[in-house]
């Protein structure tokens, strides 16, 4: 059985505003048949504020779909659709207390049915731009699609590549025969062959730390104190977030594209770790306009021990 | 008022009396079979009794062609493995869509390292065709593997049948007979099965042990080689106590052979029929007519299996389900698809596994619990309008897919 969390059981034992909300004017349709998931959900707007009043969903899926569209309805509620509109799927995974990585899907699905219905209520076409594949790193949720337009977008050629990338492989590794795998056909369909890393992983995975910028160009550059202030007010920025949830995060060094940080508190060693250093790498990826990767500082500790 | 558990097909509870019969061989009993002192010797005996009554049950005609394995995945990979070792100019195997992992994965896999895999199609109702079958049995097929039972539907397969058509072309025939050992009776001496699997843990003996069974004069080839236990054929040392609970798990499921057959067959039918009678756009799947006699697997329709299992575990009813969130995949249980059972459907599937423990009154409270459960599930799906599926329900609802 799921790991779930006490949140996600109350949300889906006893779900809010489940059915469809009566006058609606907003509705946005959307899921993934094959894989079990589908959600309707009905909002009602209020046309001269912009804020919604009510939210419904009618949900075909599994325990965290579910709860999943209970929580989205249940943030959603009085916002403005701006506001609204902000909502990733982490924050819905967030306010049920984290869902297992197999499960991260259902948030997405929230989200995009929260898109496709305020694109309804604007009278705009929604069109799904995510597309999903096989779970192949349990480790860090990453899936198949996700690491082949990875590999295309940045002509990657081995696993250490895709784990700077994406996270794939970067925990367990045992997930590392499934990414060998797709490498083998990415690189097939380049005309190339792949080099497995061979014996001298340890050594090169090293290395490969220190060396990422190959490929990822960045947009703007910053000096080094300049990125330095960046990257803090990107912490800054994401604090008050950690806080609510006990926890802190504190800039340790910068070293190239490496970002290490402390994760203090609740957040530390626990399941969501992961999930929080997904989230504060990716935003700063967004803001520094480059790949970054953060790396607690304990790993690093234990790498050159 | 204890809970119920209707997933015998995912593993068994170990029978109290066999828990009693393994527990010396824990303590005083701890020698190595192979040693020559007394310690190890009296445990060899002991392992022969076991071999003994492994062969009884199986029907088969010499004690030596029972291998103690680890699991029933590992008789499997042994099995196919050693066929083509065996044959190493025959590059093609035989098997079905609706196997196990535990085949369909080795040879996924060995279809990456060049082999012909033919995999053998099922109708709506999970049966195979046997005209297709005899027409692929040629030179170059090192081996034919089909499961006796399907673990999700019940469904039996000719394997006698099939065997035989195989044993006629020269051509090796094993069978993943996981779920149907302890269920329905067997006699392989009179078979032309080669090589066949089974697992411990299904028939109320202990996980981790397992038995290939290896027709005399079948050519083998050796997973694991080492020592000399299990003359060559599968190195490293016994799992003593666990064979031992094995043996007599055998010797109980001989003995209620025929309670299985009539009982927990009546008990099955009765949950079936049961449910079916209060919950609309519910059937079950597989071949109803011609399955094993614990289990019934019921396609809710509208709904999502992983749902029905959190609520009815809820209610204290243990099921498993073949819906993609239960397994982590993205995909319904490859068996349901293999049928063309539709998603709306095959999401939907509970498995209903019985044993010999399961009595009247658990069947009666299930009975009066899944109808509520799926009602409930119906009334958040947006498939479902006032007590019955929208008109055109895939129409009324087309989500964007992702
Ligand atoms: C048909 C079938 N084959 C093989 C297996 C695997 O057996 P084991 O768990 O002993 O490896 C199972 C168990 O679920 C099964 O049902
Ligand atoms: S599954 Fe990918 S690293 Fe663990």
């Amino acid at each position: 059985m799921w790991d779930y969390s006490e949140k996600v059981k109350e949300h889906f034992y006893n779900p809010k505003n489940a059915g469809a909300v009566a006058d609606t004017n907003a509705v946005g349709d959307v899921g993934s048949i094959s894989c079990g998931d589908a959600l309707r959900l009905t909002l009602k707007v209020d046309p001269e504020t912009d804020i919604i009043l009510d939210a419904g969903f009618q949900t075909f899926g599994c325990g965290s779909a579910i709860a999943s569209s209970s929580a989205l309805t249940e943030m959603v509620k009085g916002m403005h659709v701006d506001e609204a509109l902000k909502i990733s799927n982490q924050d819905i995974a967030d306010f049920l207390d984290g869902l297992p990585p197999e499960k991260m899907h259902c948030s997405v699905m929230g989200r995009e049915a929260l898109q496709a219905a305020i694109a309804n209520y604007r009278g705009e076409e929604w069109v799904d731009d995510h597309e999903e594949g096989a779970l192949v790193c349990k480790c860090f949720a990453i899936d198949d699609v996700m690491i082949r337009e990875t590999i295309r977008e940045n002509g990657l050629s081995t696993v250490e590549d895709v784990t700077n990338y994406t996270k794939a492989g970067g925990g367990c590794s045992s997930c590392h025969e499934g990414i060998e795998n797709i490498l083998t056909e990415e690189l097939a369909l380049r005309g190339e062959t792949f080099v497995p890393g061979g014996a001298s992983k340890k050594a090169k995975k090293k290395e490969a730390l220190v060396s990422l910028d190959t490929g990822a160009p960045s947009a703007t550059p910053m000096t080094a104190v300049q990125r330095i202030l960046v990257i803090e007010q990107v912490l800054e920025g994401l604090r008050p977030a950690l806080k609510a949830d006990g926890g802190d995060v504190q800039l340790v060094d910068v070293e190239g594209k490496n970002i290490y940080v402390n994760l203090i508190g609740a957040c530390n060693g626990c399941q969501m770790a992961a999930m929080t250093l997904g989230g504060v790498q990716q935003k700063l990826i967004e803001t520094l306009g480059e790949f970054v990767k953060v790396i607690p500082h304990t790993e690093r500790e234990a790498a050159e021990a | 008022m204890s809970d119920i558990y209707l997933d015998n097909n995912a593993t068994t509870r170990v029978d109290p009396e066999i828990v009693e019969a393994m527990l010396p061989y824990f303590t005083e009993q701890f020698g190595n079979p192979s040693s020559l002192h007394s310690f190890g010797n009296k445990v060899g005996f002991a392992l022969k009794n076991a071999r003994k009554q492994v062969q009884t049950l199986l029907g088969a005609e010499h004690e030596s062609e029972i291998i103690f394995t680890s699991c029933g995945s590992e008789s499997d990979s042994t099995a196919i493995l050693s066929a083509l070792k065996a044959n190493p100019e025959r590059k093609t195997i035989i098997t079905t869509t609706v196997e196990h992992p535990a085949v369909l994965t080795l040879c996924d896999y060995l279809e990456t390292e060049g082999y012909t895999v033919h995999k053998l199609k099922v109708d709506g109702k999970g049966r195979l065709d046997l005209e297709e079958y005899k027409k692929l049995l040629t030179d170059d097929v090192a081996i034919v593997s089909v499961m006796w039972a399907n673990n999700e539907t019940g469904t039996i397969f000719p394997v006698l049948e099939m065997a035989e058509m195989a044993d006629d072309e020269g051509i090796l025939f094993h069978t993943d007979a996981v779920q149907a050992v302890g269920k329905i009776p067997m006699n392989l001496e009179d078979s032309s099965i080669h090589m066949l699997s089974l697992s411990g843990h299904k028939l109320h003996a202990p996980k981790g042990v397992g038995v290939l069974y290896l027709k005399r004069g079948v050519r083998f080839r050796p997973l694991l080689r080492g020592g000399h236990q299990e003359r060559g054929r599968r190195a490293g040392t016994e799992n003593v106590t666990s064979i031992i609970g094995l043996g007599v798990a055998c010797e109980q499921a001989m003995k209620h052979m025929e309670y299985e057959n009539t009982e927990v067959a009546r008990l099955r039918d009765k949950l079936q029929a049961g449910i079916l009678s209060q919950v609309t756009h519910a059937f079950a799947t597989g071949d109803v007519d011609n399955r094993l006699p614990n289990t019934a697997n019921i396609a809710f329709e509208y709904i999502e299996g992983e749902a029905i299992l959190l609520l009815m575990n809820k209610a204290g009813i243990a099921a498993s389900s073949g819906s993609a969130c239960t397994s982590g995949s993205l995909e319904p249980s490859h068996v349901m698809k293999a049928m063309g059972i539709p998603y709306t459907a095959a999401h939907g599937t509970v498995r209903f596994s019985l044993s010999r423990y399961t009595t009247e009154e658990e069947i009666d409270r299930v009975i009066e619990a899944v109808p509520p459960i799926v009602a409930q599930l119906r009334k958040l799906s947006p498939y479902w309008g006032d007590g019955k599926p929208l008109e055109n329900p895939e129409e009324a609802f087309a989500p964007v897919y992702a």
